[in-house]
């Protein structure tokens, strides 16, 4: 849309029906000649078509509640309408997993929380120390909201954590936590003692040649193993030492991507000024580095929040775990499609609006760099 | 890991020889506590594991791999019982990994490729629809999307007896998949010959012709004598073969399909959820290729009075290819990676494989230690591959 609007905008307002700027640019990018306008005919009808019946499929002949889990209903129009009454009696199981119902609006006032993070941290003014406190303080009282046990709020125990907050957390957790991890991985590649950097290339290597999935069952199966006798952790901790291991392989090569492309000038200047190494990559190097990096962190970002959902594999109920068991009750049985729609709108909108901004600072970057 | 010695770091009094204020000294310490440290770690991690196994009996080593597997395996592209071992069970899963893998690399690429170029069209409507599909695509997780195809084939597809026919012969049911196949005969083994000649011969004749351009700057039409060779060869093959247009069809029998080929749910949700998922971002690669070589490019290749057909050959697909491949191979490997996602639907991959034999046989070690050595072959295959490729096409410069 933004295009047609944009050349809308730049053609000169005129008079008459067939001058008209919409008609002229209707004329320029879909008839243009004999073959173009056959292709967009064409996609035209499919697109009126397909579009239609999903309509009505979606709207027009949807099933949206149901008395007392009788889905009967739903089951007369299947492959008709969609049975959305499947999310209005377990949206909240979807959204929060098996959290106490009562206390529902903690998960919610938690995700209302992340995504004030979020929002916060792509406030430039911020961009200092300033941040860090913001954080720790919303970190902290998304723990004080999850686990309660304190100011009068009951305690709710890390079994019955489920949907949007486990996939948020796992996601942003795994992402900041990951970060100092990658930043010594890629600092460590680039070092000039053999020994640093065979280390590095091989956690490196071996984190990016084997599928997440391979470190899940790791940590779930040989996590148990690896610790002393007596020492146990629970699931989701597992799960989170898997995407943060995983995710600092990918975040250190992103990073070094920023370090090769600092000039060696910059180096060699603070060499130059005496600083110390870590006062070099610290004040100098990195600022730059990571400035240059951050559209492809924030791609980062999404792919990992994409990721968190195959923890459902080890049976921790997020998102999409929590969007499959909702279907597993006899009278819900088959309505699966929905769920996932339902679920698939939610992952978008979080994966969109994070793709956007990327976009967004990528252009502003560029820019800087044109002067 | 590397973060461990960092507290040795301040140079002690200085000392009369080896000094810590010498970086050669200081990087050898550092060094050797870096690598100290890693190593304790890894003796710590191993003597829990080593302890706990002790108490919890559990016999090391890949000794099971012998034994009887005991399970069943619904898809199979070499013969396999549940009385063979656990290493043929491994083994059919690794093929069939391979097998996902591959067809999803080679379909992503064609349909990637396709709405790469359609996101240039000037038609604003293809534009639209495929810039559209890449951002829809790239925002869900590959997890939701298959379950969503799974569901959609096992929960929303007719069963066999309504099966929906869209075109002769082709079937979609809750059951599957089901396709034509050419009958088997025994000429088919030798039009695959002729077809592997067809491709060698292609190799070799490329390789004189341009040796003789490059030494008399004759031409010779490659792409016409190539294409000669490799559907000619089995075209005629299968004309002296006395051309036998036999398809074995799929026919509902009872209560499910009989003859013809067959995709399952599983394998059918995988293969479409990997394909539509990986062509968006290789969409994204073609195009962003595509709009790397500059204008001036084409102007200068046609100042120069070449073709359309050779200034893509030449000038365009060398300099876009130099740009695509890198991240190409990546998301080859992504494939690869991805189609361990199987295990969330069932398709015995080799990850639900070692992890149903790790379950069984209690394993865990060598059960992951399997599954990370067959990806760690394949994605370093792939990417030594890829770029031994890379060099060949990179730009050389002076």
């Amino acid at each position: 849309m933004s295009d047609a609007a944009a050349t809308l905008k730049s053609m000169p307002q005129s008079g008459g029906f067939g001058n008209s700027p919409l008609v002229q640019w209707a004329k320029a990018n879909l008839f243009p000649n004999w073959w173009s306008t056959a292709v967009t005919l064409v996609l035209a009808y499919l697109i009126l078509k397909f579009g239609f019946g999903l309509l009505s499929w979606a709207v027009f002949n949807a099933v949206w509640t149901v008395e007392g889990n009788n889905t009967e209903v739903c089951r007369q129009l299947k492959g008709i309408g969609a049975c959305w009454a499947l999310i209005t009696e377990k949206y909240r199981f979807i959204l929060f997993g098996t959290y106490p119902f009562q206390q529902h609006w903690r998960p919610t006032l938690v995700i209302l929380i992340f995504i004030a993070l979020y929002g916060v941290s792509t406030v430039r003014t911020l961009w200092n120390y300033r941040l860090g406190i913001i954080w720790a303080a919303g970190l902290l009282s998304i723990g004080i909201l999850m686990w309660g046990g304190v100011f009068g709020l009951s305690y709710v125990e890390q079994e019955r954590w489920g949907g949007l907050p486990i996939t948020l957390m796992l996601a942003t957790f795994g992402i900041a936590l990951a970060f100092p991890l990658g930043i010594l991985l890629a600092l460590g590649r680039r070092s000039d003692m053999p020994a640093i950097k065979a280390i590095c290339v091989g956690y490196i290597e071996l984190i990016r040649g084997v599928p997440l999935i391979s470190l899940l069952f790791m940590a779930s199966v040989m996590l148990p193993l690896f610790l002393p006798e007596g020492l146990t952790i629970d699931k989701l901790l597992r799960a989170q030492v898997a995407i943060i291991m995983f995710a600092g392989a990918y975040l250190a090569e992103v990073i070094r991507g920023g370090l090769q492309a600092i000039p060696k000038g910059q180096y060699e200047a603070a060499d130059a000024l005496g600083l110390s190494y870590w006062k070099k990559t610290g004040f100098i190097i990195l600022p730059q580095a990571l400035k240059i990096v951050i559209p492809p962190l924030v791609n980062t970002f999404i792919g990992m929040f994409k990721d968190t959902s195959l923890v459902v594999i080890i049976g921790i109920y997020d998102l999409l775990g929590a969007a499959k068991v909702s279907t597993i009750e006899p009278a819900w049985r088959g309505f699966s499609v929905e769920a996932y729609a339902f679920v698939s709108i939610i992952y978008f909108v979080f994966c969109f609006a994070m793709s956007k901004y990327s976009q967004k600072v990528e252009a502003e970057l560029s820019h800087t760099h044109k002067r | 890991m590397a973060s461990i010695p960092r507290s040795a770091r301040r140079p002690s009094p200085p000392a009369v020889k080896l000094s810590l204020n010498d970086p050669f000294v200081r990087s050898i310490l550092y060094q050797v506590l870096v690598v100290g440290g890693v190593a304790l770690i890894v003796w710590y991690l191993v003597s829990n594991t080593m302890a706990n196994m002790e108490a919890r009996k559990i016999a090391s080593g890949f000794g099971f791999l012998n034994r009887e597997a005991g399970f069943a395996i619904s898809e199979h592209s070499i013969d396999y019982s549940p009385a063979d071992s656990y290493f043929r069970a491994l083994v059919v899963g690794v093929l069939n990994t391979l097998l996902v893998a591959f067809l999803g690399i080679v379909l992503a690429t064609i349909l990637g490729t396709v709405i790469g170029i359609g996101r240039l069209a000037k038609n604003w409507l293809i534009a639209k629809i495929c810039s559209v599909y890449v951002e829809v695509m790239r925002n869900l997780p590959l997890a939701v999307q298959l379950f969503f195809w799974y569901a959609m084939i096992i929960e929303n597809l007719p069963g066999p007896r309504q099966a929906l026919n869209p075109l002769p012969g082709v079937f979609l049911s809750a059951r599957g998949i089901m396709i034509p196949v050419p009958a088997s005969d025994p000429l088919n083994m030798w039009i695959l010959i002729a077809l592997l000649m067809g491709i060698l011969g292609t190799i070799g004749v490329s390789r004189w012709a341009s040796a003789r351009q490059a030494a008399t700057g004759q031409q010779f039409p490659m792409m016409r004598a190539g294409a000669a060779l490799i559907l000619g060869l089995p075209l005629i093959t299968w004309l002296l073969g006395g051309a036998p247009t036999t398809l074995d069809w799929p026919e509902l029998r009872g209560f499910n399909f009989q003859g013809g080929g067959s995709l399952s749910p599983e394998f059918a949700a995988l293969l479409i959820g990997l394909v539509t998922y990986t062509a968006a971002f290789i969409a994204e690669i073609v195009r962003s290729g595509i709009l790397a070589v500059s204008h001036g490019q084409t102007e200068a290749a046609s100042a120069l009075g070449l073709r359309r057909s050779l200034t893509l050959r030449l000038v365009v697909l060398p300099q876009a290819l130099r740009v695509i491949i890198p991240p190409m191979i990546s998301q080859y490997l992504n494939i690869t990676k991805n189609s361990s996602l199987a295990v969330l639907i069932g398709y015995p991959d080799i990850v639900s494989i070692a992890n149903t034999a790790l379950n069984q046989t209690g394993q865990a070690i060598e059960g992951i230690a399997i599954i990370m050595m067959v990806y760690l072959t394949v994605s370093l295959s792939i990417a030594a591959f890829g770029n031994w490729y890379n060099k060949r096409i990179a730009l050389v410069e002076r």
